[in-house]
């Protein structure tokens, strides 16, 4: 069986379980919007500030949910693969010609799926309350583009924090420090606008921030080189690391011969 | 004919220098039903581990289905079939999608799959049960399926790692006779670990007793048996029944043993059964209950280790208790 054959095996079960846990799916579906909503409400008159990009804070806000909704997908596909390492079913699936890739694109696979659905989601959501995609129909696929990079990335890391631990409880804890990564960053006020040092050179240190700005930017600005490379080249570079320590950790946790 | 399992100075460590398998040594051959017999933490699952490729072993040789266990991992994969101790399944998957997904993964082309799939779900009685979330299954269901999945590939060996820990009797039986009938109709060669001394003397063609990561004992469960002695007679006496007199009769035929209801007889060759009725009735001694105890497999489990598996059991449950003990320390 080709790898992709398997790939797609393992990535239509990863589907299935998504699908039959409602709360793997409704919470990343909701509560990045809802957050999105009283933020939005909250900070309004940001946009008031001078050079700040938008008239609409809600269009300004809008690439936030792609990142949350990230990570709860990530998050959810990490406490899948712990347990599957957790129940054995990571041996029973060893015991099949199953290639190691197979299993690791897999699961990252599912997520992918359920990063794309989620994607289409929030635009659609956006659009319905009123906000204009700068760049058009064709932004619109390269933000769906970006989006599935992105899940990809964290997806990376969220299966490379199961196969180091094996343990769903030690994936859950990531959800925090991922969240920590989230809120220092540009989500709320472009960089040059935040004030406070710490703050704009933590958020200039964080990935977060570049693939915010990327998605941002196909929102509010259009067409924007500098923020479109940087934001792929965040993604591109962190799915790399993820994919690289993932795929080590999986060779010493699916120790057959 | 080449073994179906061979095994030569197997040995497993794991860190803080714990020995879970000491070096065995073991053959199996094509169409053999080989019971692995001891009790928890004796070493039967990382030796099955280790046969099926999941865990490189520390030293030794293993060859499964003429593979080498260390070096063609891949081939021998594809030619065995396991159900190990835990049945992982996926408790959000039907037990129809468990097989498409192990079919898929063994590389069964797809038009053959939905048929195979049926063949398998009628083959452990599982057929209306097939569209059911596993969550919703009996522990001897998940087994049954467990079994499914192993034998999905169509292996030639397959490996069951205490398949019958925990069901009721009627799955367990169910599963004996399924296992009994994958050797007699198709030739499968069968590797059973358990801990069930019965279950060992019902399937096993030839049984290797393991007691801290060593095999202490193999052969066929009779001559086992018959290697450690004679069965034993114990004759309980009637009302009006002189016990000295009952004594004097039965050590005709052997040994006294100590019996606590009343009086017992190791048997040493010079008669049977048949011949200590035969004595009782002519010295007119009447008897309220009598038995033939032959020896068991726990027997040669205390002949052989000098305790019973019973106790070993314990035994190991206290190792395990001072060692997480330590660990707190």
């Amino acid at each position: 069986m080709s790898l992709a054959a398997q790939v797609l095996s393992l990535a239509r079960r990863s589907v299935i379980r998504t699908i039959r846990q409602p709360a793997n799916w409704i919470t990343p579906l909701i509560f990045p919007l809802a957050l999105m909503a009283v933020n939005t409400g909250g900070l309004d008159r940001a946009t008031d500030l001078p050079g700040f990009p938008s008239d609409s804070f809600l269009a300004f806000f809008l690439a936030f949910p792609f990142i949350q909704g990230a990570l709860f997908a990530t998050v959810n596909a990490g406490v899948d693969l712990a347990r599957d390492i957790q129940t054995g079913f990571l041996n029973r699936l060893s015991l099949t010609p199953m290639r190691g890739a197979a299993l690791l694109f897999g699961h990252l696979g599912g997520v992918i799926v359920m990063g794309f659905a989620q994607a289409v989601w929030y635009l659609t959501v956006g659009l319905l309350v009123g906000v204009s995609i700068a760049s058009g129909a064709l932004g619109a696929l390269v933000i769906f583009l970006l989006a599935v990079l992105i899940v990809l990335a964290f997806g990376s890391f969220g299966a490379l924090a199961a196969l180091r631990t094996g343990s769903t409880e030690a994936v859950h804890s990531l959800f925090p420090v991922f969240f920590v990564f989230l809120f220092i960053s540009s989500m709320n006020l472009p960089r040059n606008l935040i004030e406070t040092d710490w703050f704009r050179i933590a958020a200039s240190l964080n990935p977060v921030s570049y693939l915010i700005e990327a998605i941002r930017s196909l929102i509010i600005v259009g067409w924007d080189p500098e923020a479109l490379a940087l934001g792929f080249g965040t993604a591109i570079l962190l799915a790399i690391i993820g994919l690289t320590l993932s795929s080590l950790s999986l060779r010493s946790r699916m120790a057959r011969t | 004919m080449a073994s179906a399992i061979e095994v030569r100075g197997l040995v497993r460590t794991f860190k803080g220098d714990i020995t879970a398998v000491a070096g065995i040594d073991l053959d199996v051959a094509p169409g053999e039903i080989y019971g692995f017999l001891g009790p928890n933490g004796a070493g039967k699952s990382t030796t099955v581990h280790m046969l099926t490729t999941l865990l490189p072993p520390t030293a030794g040789t293993g060859r499964v289905g003429g593979f080498d266990i260390v070096k063609q991992g891949p081939e021998v994969r594809r030619t065995i079939g396991a159900a190990l101790q835990e049945a992982a399944l996926d408790p959000l998957l039907t037990g129809r999608e468990h097989l498409k997904l192990q079919l898929a993964l063994h590389g069964i082309p797809r038009p053959e799959r939905p048929a195979r799939t049926d063949e398998l779900l009628a083959r452990v009685g599982l057929r209306l049960a097939a569209d059911r979330k596993i969550g919703g299954y009996s522990g001897g269901m998940k087994r049954r399926l467990d079994l499914a999945l192993a034998l999905a590939h169509r292996p030639r060996i397959l490996f069951l790692d205490e398949p019958t820990t925990g069901l009721d009797p009627q799955s367990r039986s169910a599963l004996w006779e399924e296992v009994v009938r994958l050797k007699r109709d198709e030739g499968v060669t069968v590797f059973l670990t358990t801990q069930y001394l019965e279950e060992a003397d019902v399937l096993a063609d030839r049984v290797g007793i393991i007691d801290h990561g060593r095999i202490v004992a193999e052969g066929t469960p009779r001559a086992l048996k018959a290697e450690i002695g004679r069965p034993t007679v114990e004759a309980l006496p009637a009302d009006g029944t002189d016990p000295l007199t009952l004594e004097q009769v039965l050590g005709r035929f052997g040994e006294l043993q100590p019996s606590t209801a009343g009086v017992a007889v190791r048997l040493d060759g010079r008669g049977e059964l048949a011949d200590v009725v035969r004595a009782l009735d002519s010295a007119e001694l009447k008897v309220a209950d009598l038995h033939l105890h032959a020896p068991s497999l726990d027997d040669v489990f205390l002949a052989k280790t000098g305790r019973s598996l019973e106790g070993a059991e314990e035994e190991h449950e206290e190792e395990q208790e001072q060692k997480q003990e330590q660990a707190q320390e």
